[in-house]
């Protein structure tokens, strides 16, 4: 039977390996076909923002990367309202990342979720496997 | 380190095969790739790479082979989105292999 | 089935030990660890947060990690427990997750 398993994403990209290594677990692990969430939470936050150019950085944009997720059956993803306001961000400020439901035509379907902290800690508590990134 | 040549432009690969720089691809070097690989290259070899190169271009990654079986289908229909048809095109796997031709970096998951 | 939060960085440093007091739900216990412990001293700023939280729930800090950085058990914030080795594997075991706050 399938495990719910959250994955939370607390730093930013770029600065650490955090995030990146954070994806490909996720990317890898959708093999074993759970019931894969992502939490960004904290400076967790800023993998999912909008409009992200690292080519003068020299570092692979892999933000772009996160739109693939519904391609692996990932979409469920939970972003803290507590964490983007502390920042000075609203919804807006991040990519439109989408799935398609193969049980309505292939609709596409938002895969951001906007949750408050109290319902994130409820979240936390309702899963089988927790991995921190 | 061992290299691929094709029309004028050197390039190399890492133990494995796989292109140490991604944007030196050229569809000839792909050819080479293949040749290397012990595979013809047919137009549907190509629809296949031309396919994983628009994935990684649109997402950063290469696609798992289950993944490319999905959306294969999706865009090109059941009889080429099938993984018994794209191993008959890539015997030893066609993600592995066909994202070798590409030039893109192996591919995230097991086969 | 409660969480036990395993916290290994010093509340000066990051803002981990914080984070983990808002997503704490009825029945967790908090465990210092390493760098973590650092937020179980008395007189530190950060205890208010920390006594907060012990009205909440259980906090607990590895005692090894304590006396490695020279914080004396009296020195730690009233209502703390210290656990050994032994003690952390209990707290996992007695737990139905456990999460990372790194």
């Amino acid at each position: 039977m399938a495990k719910k398993f959250l994955y939370i994403n607390r730093k930013a990209p770029y600065g650490t390996i955090y995030a990146l290594e954070s994806l490909e677990v996720v990317l890898i692990g959708a093999a074993f076909e759970q019931d894969v969430s992502l939490a960004f939470i904290d400076d967790g936050v800023y993998q999912l923002t909008a409009g992200q150019d690292t080519a003068g950085a020299g570092m692979k944009n892999f933000s772009r990367t996160y739109k693939a997720l519904g391609d692996f059956e990932i979409n469920k993803l939970y972003v803290e309202r507590e964490s983007l306001e502390e920042r000075g961000l609203t919804l807006d400020d991040l990519q439109q990342i989408t799935w398609e439901d193969e049980n309505e035509d292939y609709a596409e379907k938002p895969s951001i979720h906007l949750v408050g902290r109290a319902e994130m800690a409820s979240l936390i508590a309702s899963q089988d496997v927790v991995l921190s990134f | 380190m061992a290299q691929y040549e094709a029309g004028g432009v050197v390039a190399d690969h890492d133990e494995e095969g796989y292109l140490t720089d991604i944007t030196q691809w050229t569809r000839e070097l792909g050819g080479v790739i293949a040749k290397a690989e012990n595979i013809n290259m047919t137009p549907e070899h190509w629809e296949v790479v031309d396919f994983l190169r628009e994935y990684y271009e649109e997402y950063q990654i290469a696609p798992a082979i289950r993944i490319l079986v999905k959306e294969m289908k999706k865009k090109f229909g059941p009889e080429k989105g099938d993984q018994k048809a794209l191993y008959e095109l890539f015997p030893y796997g066609p993600a592995k292999q066909a994202c070798k031709i590409a030039g893109l970096p192996k591919p995230t998951g097991c086969i | 089935m409660s969480t036990l939060h395993t916290v290994n960085k010093s509340p000066f440093e990051r803002n981990a030990l914080c984070t983990c007091f808002g997503h704490i739900t009825a029945g967790d216990a908090v465990l210092m660890i390493e760098d973590g412990v650092i937020g179980a001293r008395k007189g530190a700023t950060t205890a208010a947060m920390v006594q907060a939280a012990l009205q909440k729930g259980k906090v607990y800090a590895l005692s090894s990690d304590l006396a490695a950085r020279g914080i004396k058990p009296a020195d730690v914030i009233d209502g703390i427990q210290l656990v050994d080795y032994g003690g952390f594997v209990d707290l996992v075991t007695q737990h139905g997750r456990t999460v990372s706050w790194l």
